[in-house]
């Protein structure tokens, strides 16, 4: 099991992938924010303010803590409608 | 005051163009069948414009979170029911490629009266604008193509 992180719109085009995903057991730290997992697929700090968050499909917040199984998905604001 | 949950409602995604008052015809005609107490129902369309931020446009292509997209608005409609007394709603929004003059999607609401019919519908449309996920690119006459950046507060006076 592992994290799975997806993209999307002009987030998915410039990371140049739809999809990353990140295996717990690799890592040396016990715990996984949303945080670090940005950090991890984009090197990247901080998470702009231009960036939504959703968890298993919920919005949420850069400091929720993952586990094993959950999807994470980075997205532009939204422009449907 | 709170008004009843899961009420009855249908979500559609889809990938070609559609009439938007031939869905909801077909759908009052099956999911509102022999009934009689709903004294309201208001809907909205938009359709695509052939302008935006001072350039011609050609086409667009909306992509969507397809995982995330109807838990979205389900939760909307859910939203939208505890604060309005409303019966039935029906979501049909397009994905994939969109030209001039189509449809991008629909939302309609039925109750029993017009105050929660107008109400509830403006508010699903505006909770979809800004939280349902989905993106447009836009295709130029230009032969660019550009992200749209975010949509705008559709309360603020044009």
């Amino acid at each position: 099991m592992s994290i799975k992180i997806v993209y999307f719109a002009s987030l998915r085009e410039t990371m140049g992938r739809a999809s990353d995903s990140i295996n717990l057991a690799n890592l040396d730290q016990t715990t996984l924010s949303v945080q670090d997992a940005w950090t991890q697929v984009t090197g990247l700090d901080e998470i702009s303010t231009d960036v939504l968050i959703a968890v298993n499909q919920e919005y949420t917040s850069a400091d929720m803590l993952l586990k094993e199984g959950d999807e994470v998905a980075f997205f532009p604001p939204v422009t449907g409608g | 005051m709170a008004e009843q949950l899961n009420i009855p409602r249908e979500i559609r995604i889809i990938e070609s163009l559609f009439d938007p008052f031939q869905l909801q015809k077909e759908y009052q005609a099956s999911s509102l069948k022999e009934r009689t107490d709903y004294g309201a129902m208001v809907s909205f369309i938009g359709n695509m414009r052939d302008f935006n931020e001072g350039d011609i446009v050609s086409s667009m292509e909306l992509e969507h979170y397809p995982a995330m997209t109807q838990k979205k608005l389900d939760k909307i409609v859910d939203q939208a029911s505890e604060q309005w007394a409303i019966q039935n709603v029906f979501i049909v929004h397009r994905v994939g490629k969109i030209f001039p003059g189509e449809p991008i999607m629909m939302v309609a609401v039925w109750s029993a009266h017009r105050a929660a019919a107008f109400d509830a519908c403006r508010f699903l449309m505006e909770e979809l604008k800004h939280r349902a996920p989905f993106w447009k690119k836009e295709q130029l006459v230009s032969g660019d193509s550009r992200w749209v950046d975010k949509n705008t507060d559709g309360y603020s006076k044009p």
